[in-house]
């Protein structure tokens, strides 16, 4: 097993230097798209697939992250200049940090809220919970709206300091990919399984449900903020509208298809549904088939992914790896 | 005496599920509630496990009061219950199901678990090996790696009694443990109950509807109608007791 795992983080960080020396610069950047969204996924899986928490909010951890990032990398003369609306606060205007501060600050933010909202959120379970979750992610983008001496408004952040290289996206990627695995198999992954299979069962167990919902609500909003941060420094602009429903809809839809609780199955589904969408541009262009001009379909990749999804579901309706990993396909079965 | 029950009341609404109940249970002693359907039994579990909050009355174990206690927290004072539908976690494997009830002993931390320090693998270690052991006892320590869900309804059973006894009880409390079970699987379950009991010096608190099981098994009854006692003695008595035999089958005096 020990030799196994190596070799899978051995040829990951050797992927991670090539890629990043010797592709090309349109391929680094969807390689480093998909390792921003294998981030958020994994973190998402956490609390979503893992606890079985059906929550609906990391667009508003994501969003936070971006902006703790975006305010501390941006240097304070540019950010007088680009706060167009109102000045912005002093306190704003004091934070500036080096890139692995600013990330682990969005992180622990982000984390902060988690625990502050876990205690109305975890009141409620299932369907209510996905509808309070949801509400939260629409209250982050609403105050990001309407802040402008923080945020600078719908105008969002420019020029924030493009760090995000493969190394960083990568390896944090990796990173994340342990830190989920170290948990899943403790007693606190044990106990989060055991919460979303059957939460009574787990409290005549001895299990304080509560505090194991919330160490992975936490954890999930400190990777979604650190991956929020990235993401923020990868396209140097955020602004409010990035951070609506739809990226939340997005990486649910990466994990469902990997398999809920399945963590190689999250990295499989980032691969596929944010390079599945880069793969299929060609169905965007001019197309010959058998001499027949087809003319240009702005939008028909967009049909051509949701069908191949909707496929895809129905030959597998519990994800590509259900709630297995792909190392238990090297232990031996009994 | 190691749990004691003075004048428990429990109303639901305007429902009366138990009406003024006393009993004790003695340290080694294997109690039985039996009683009709619906004459309150699962209410007092669900009472002294603390998922219920009693309208009146003190619910002691080892002299110490547990009402206001969260169930979580009585689970770790040494009362442990199995549920009268089994309920295991389906997706997990019979050691992990097991391993669920050494949650409270492995006593590491969460920042432990995410940096894998020694702690970590030094009670991992120890839990597996317990868990193992307590499979061995009850003779399914080869399924350990099957998935929970896909064992027999008698496995499944001796499964959950496992991860009750994972939790390192004091008292124990069975929901019907033998339903659903043909009469050798009733023997084999009787059978390892009085061996863990022995092994672990348990005490016993268990519902159930075999007559059989509860006269082989029980040293003393309770018996509830309408969240009333009406017997309380010998098993062996309690059969030929006129008024449980009337709340069983009706009274044929006055019918």
């Amino acid at each position: 097993m020990k030799i196994i795992k190596l070799t899978f983080l051995v040829v990951a960080i050797v992927f991670v230097w090539f890629a990043q020396n010797h592709f090309d610069p349109y391929a680094v950047s969807i390689l480093n798209n998909i390792a921003i969204f294998a981030i958020l996924a994994l973190s998402y899986n956490l609390i979503n697939g893992v606890a079985g928490q059906f929550s609906l909010e990391p667009n508003g951890f994501v969003a936070i992250g971006a902006y703790v990032t975006a305010l501390f990398l941006i240097p304070s003369e540019t950010k007088i200049d680009m706060f167009a609306l109102v000045d912005p606060s002093p306190f704003v205007l004091s934070m500036h940090t080096s890139f692995l501060p600013a990330l682990i600050m969005s992180g622990v933010v982000a984390s902060a809220l988690a625990f502050i909202l876990s205690i109305p959120v975890f009141r409620v379970r299932g369907d209510y919970l996905a509808i309070v979750t949801l509400g939260f992610g629409f209250i982050i983008r609403i105050y990001a709206m309407n802040q402008p001496s923080i945020t600078n408004g719908a105008l969002g952040l420019n020029d924030i300091p493009g760090n995000s290289n493969l190394y960083w996206t990568g390896f944090i990627m990796i990173v994340t990919l342990i830190i989920m695995l170290n948990i899943i198999y403790s007693k606190h992954g044990r106990a989060m399984k055991a919460v979303r299979d059957d939460e009574d069962a787990a409290i005549a167990m001895g299990i304080n449900t509560f505090w194991i919902k919330t160490y992975a609500f936490m954890t999930s909003a400190f990777f979604e903020g650190v991956g929020g941060g990235l993401m923020a420094s990868m396209l140097t602009t955020i602004a409010p509208d990035q951070f609506t429903f739809l990226l939340t809809f997005q990486l649910l839809i990466i994990i469902v298809l990997g398999g809920l609780g399945s963590m190689s199955g999250t990295i499989l589904g980032a691969i596929l549904v944010m390079g599945g969408t880069e793969w299929l541009r060609f169905l965007d262009q001019n197309m010959d088939i058998f001499g027949y001009n087809t003319g240009a379909h702005p939008g028909l990749r967009m049909v051509v992914f949701s069908i191949l999804l909707i496929v895809l579901m129905l030959f597998a309706r519990r994800g590509l790896f259900g709630n297995k990993e792909l190392t238990d396909l090297f232990r031996r079965s009994k | 005496m190691v749990l004691e029950l003075q004048n428990i009341t429990m109303q639901f609404g305007g429902v009366t599920a138990i009406d003024d109940l006393s009993f004790g249970v003695q340290t080694g002693e294997i109690y039985g509630l039996i009683g009709p359907n619906g004459a309150g039994k699962t209410t007092l579990f669900n009472i002294v496990t603390g998922n219920y909050t009693q309208t009146k009355g003190t619910v002691l174990f080892h002299n110490e009061e547990l009402s206001g206690l969260k169930p979580n927290m009585i689970v770790q004072k040494g009362i442990a219950r199995t549920f009268q539908n089994i309920r295991l976690f389906k997706s997990m494997s019979v050691l992990d199901n097991v391993l669920i009830g050494f949650h409270n002993q492995a006593n590491y931390s969460y920042f432990e678990s995410i940096l894998r320090l020694p702690r970590y693998f030094m009670y991992e270690k120890n839990i597996k090996r317990e868990a193992m052991d307590i499979l061995e006892r009850f003779g399914i320590a080869e399924y350990a790696d099957t998935n929970a869900s896909s064992m027999s309804y008698g496995n499944q059973r001796k499964v959950e009694i496992a991860r009750a006894l994972a939790t390192n009880p004091k008292l124990l409390l069975l929901d019907e443990p033998a339903a659903g079970m043909n009469p050798n699987e009733t023997e084999d379950l009787s059978q390892i109950i009085l061996k863990i009991k022995k092994e672990y010096g348990l005490t016993i608190l268990l519902i159930e509807h075999d007559m059989k099981f509860v006269n082989n098994m029980c040293d003393k009854v309770l018996v509830l109608d309408y969240g009333e006692e009406i017997f309380e003695g010998k098993p062996a008595d309690a059969i030929v007791d006129e008024k449980v035999v009337a709340a069983y089958l009706g009274d044929f005096k006055h019918a």
